[in-house]
């Protein structure tokens, strides 16, 4: 019996803020791979404090839907599902590369393959490509555009940015968009001035974020001047300084979400069947042109 | 009725004896079957409802617990068990009033158990407030419940699973064991598992101290707050007219806090995160130091400043009608203090830090 539990933020103030996790436990629910699809929250409930005692199974993969590695995947979360003897080193990650740790849950005894969070999997690359033809509405987006991933900022924590680098620089690589870069809410390069990097007449602004809420649909619509004010919306595209940007709002709404979910837990060796195909075939795969 | 439970009986005696709920069953070396309750037993030739009738109420049940259930968490089977007080009540008893239905009040649902004539159970759940004759909403996925517990009745988003404020108008009817524990764990998320350990007196406690103590970042300075302000906390959040769970935590394992922790079907464990963010705006406004303010009030306008803090803290300023000038709450009542006591959008008060301030005051 193998049991799969999504951990996520949540919030107080937001019903948004939960809505993409329950929406990709639910996908991932459907496929039947797993005997048992749990969400746990910091700030929803079930807590992440008593999440893994309402599942039963003995083996649980706990996959952490988190952009980056930093203060939450690596403190917030194992403490606070009591995951004994764990330390950050037993990741062995460069900041980007956490795969899984297996550790006890010291109030329930199950066996915890503690995974990476979803932000820095190699999967996450195709979701922003995904996200970027989802809003333009064109399966093929990519020539004569430009793409900008959106990360919160460094903060407390460089790995924060390394993950909006990494994505960038994987679809520079891959060529299909005319010109990528990686922009910030609260440092240079900062989404405010998104129209001063880009060539191209186009732009496709992907935030790097797991839900909606004020930072992707106040702040970020206002900062790059596509609405004067939030509650009035945003035109998609927008015309500014003559460039027609297409912002998406969150990328972790996105259905193909739920596809990196299962990576992660198929990297900690849980047996997932054909459920990332069946998930990729149903949320629409894409090419990133490499 | 059907015959399968004597069929799934039969089938199970060839492997092994059963002891199950009081019923003992056993096939002998001669191919005869040994039935026994608490009150009577039999040896009979073949396993149905003719030549067993008396027993059928026994079969089934262990045929729906043994076979057809279909939920596997042992907290979630004592959870269906205790809904049909299967501890407590005989068999042939307890099939009796499952005809009828056995309630059973779980935060504001009313849960009822039911069973069908081959022994299936049936559960119907809807808010303690709606009877079973309106009409109601009919929810069939777990799903839907996940939604119902998101916003209150006015479309207000529910941070707190366990406030008293779920919405009314809607029922889950006769769904099966199953459907009906995930419906409790949307509503009422871990409810069950920490109900089934405080049962077996496994409850896994965490009391204040130990929950301030393990705050990070932001949270990190909980633990200033002394035992008066946590027990002004627990007053403030956790009594029964803002969380229908029972507090089980408190201080520390020694020390009990004074509010009332209520009266749930389930406990608390442990400060919730919505405690936990509470106490931090609360621990960041104790820090400051009491100052003596003055302001020349009527006895009556002091009385309402009373009236109007209990309005807002009760939460029944919605309540007060338009015109009902008699209510210090009331909204002309309040408009009309603040045309008279403002200057510059304020209350004109400034604070001095106590007698110290007075006795400068005097010589200044």
């Amino acid at each position: 019996m193998q049991a799969l539990v999504i951990v996520a933020h949540g919030s107080h103030l937001n019903p948004d803020s939960a809505a993409p996790t329950y929406a990709h436990a639910d996908t991932i629910r459907e496929t039947g791979v797993f005997d048992v699809v749990r969400t746990g929250f910091w700030k929803e409930e079930p807590s992440l404090r008593e999440v893994l005692r309402t599942v039963s199974a003995e083996e649980v993969y706990v996959v952490p839907l988190f952009i980056s590695e930093g203060y939450f995947t690596e403190q917030v979360i194992p403490r606070e599902l009591r995951l004994e003897g764990w330390d950050v080193s037993a990741w062995d990650s460069d900041g980007l590369s956490a795969t899984t740790a297996t550790l006890a849950a010291a109030d329930t005894g199950q066996t915890i393959h503690y995974c990476g969070p979803v932000g820095t999997h190699p999967a996450m690359t195709d979701v922003i490509i995904k996200r970027a033809e989802t809003v333009t509405g064109d399966p093929t987006a990519g020539a004569g555009m430009g793409l900008a991933v959106v990360g919160h900022g460094t903060e407390r924590n460089a790995n924060s940015a390394k993950a909006i680098e990494y994505h960038a620089e994987r679809i520079r690589d891959a060529g299909r968009f005319e010109e990528v870069h990686a922009l910030y809410m609260d440092e240079e390069p900062e989404v405010d001035d998104v129209t001063e990097f880009f060539e191209t007449e186009e732009i496709v602004v992907v935030p790097l974020f797991i839900a909606d809420g004020f930072h992707t649909q106040e702040d970020i619509p206002e900062d790059m001047g596509l609405t004067e004010d939030y509650r009035e919306g945003y035109p998609v595209p927008a015309e500014v300084d003559g460039h027609r940007i297409y912002y998406s709002g969150a990328v972790g709404t996105e259905p193909l979400m739920a596809e990196v979910i299962l990576e992660r837990a198929a990297d900690a060796g849980a047996d997932v069947g054909t459920a990332r195909a069946d998930v990729k075939a149903a949320a629409g795969a894409v090419a990133r042109g490499d | 009725m059907s015959t399968a439970a004597f069929t799934a009986l039969e089938s199970a005696l060839e492997e092994s004896s059963i002891d199950y709920d009081g019923l003992s069953a056993r096939m002998q070396e001669d191919g005869t079957y040994v039935l026994e309750t608490p009150d009577a037993h039999v040896t009979t030739e073949a396993l149905d409802a003719e030549s067993a009738g008396e027993y059928t109420p026994w079969v089934q049940n262990w045929w729906y617990w043994q076979r057809l259930c279909g939920v596997r968490s042992p907290a979630g089977l004592r959870y269906l068990r205790m809904l049909e007080r299967a501890e407590t009540m005989e068999v042939p008893e307890r099939m009796d009033k499952l005809h009828t239905g056995i309630a059973t009040a779980w935060g504001q649902l009313t849960v009822l158990a039911t069973v069908d004539e081959d022994g299936q159970r049936w559960y119907t759940v809807h808010h303690c407030e709606d009877g079973e004759e309106e009409d109601l909403e009919q929810l069939e996925s777990p799903v839907d419940a996940r939604a119902l517990a998101t916003f209150d009745a006015d479309g207000r988003y529910r941070p707190l699973k366990s406030a008293p404020s779920l919405r009314r108008g809607w029922s889950f009817t006769g769904v099966p064991a199953a459907r009906l524990v995930a419906v409790v764990g949307y509503l009422y998320p871990a409810s069950i598992p920490n109900w089934d350990r405080e049962q077996r007196g496994r409850l896994d406690v965490t009391h204040w101290r130990s929950t301030a103590d393990r705050q990070t970042g932001i949270y990190g300075i909980i633990d200033e707050l002394d035992k008066a302000a946590v027990d002004r906390v627990a007053a403030t959040c956790c009594v029964d007219e803002e969380c229908l769970k029972r507090r089980e935590w408190g201080y520390d394992p020694d020390t009990p806090l004074a509010a009332d922790g209520g009266t749930g079907a389930f406990p608390c464990r442990e400060p919730c995160s919505l405690v936990v963010a509470a106490a931090r705006k609360w621990t960041t406004l104790e820090r400051e130091a009491a100052q003596t303010y003055e302001l020349e009030l009527t006895p009556s306008e002091a009385a309402q400043l009373s009236e109007i803090i209990d309005a807002v803290a009760d939460g029944t300023t919605e309540s007060i009608r338009e015109a009902d000038v008699g209510e210090g709450a009331n909204r002309y009542r309040v408009r009309y203090l603040r045309e008279k006591l403002f200057e510059d959008g304020r209350l004109p008060v400034e604070g001095s830090t106590g007698l110290f301030h007075r006795i400068v005051n005097r010589f200044t």
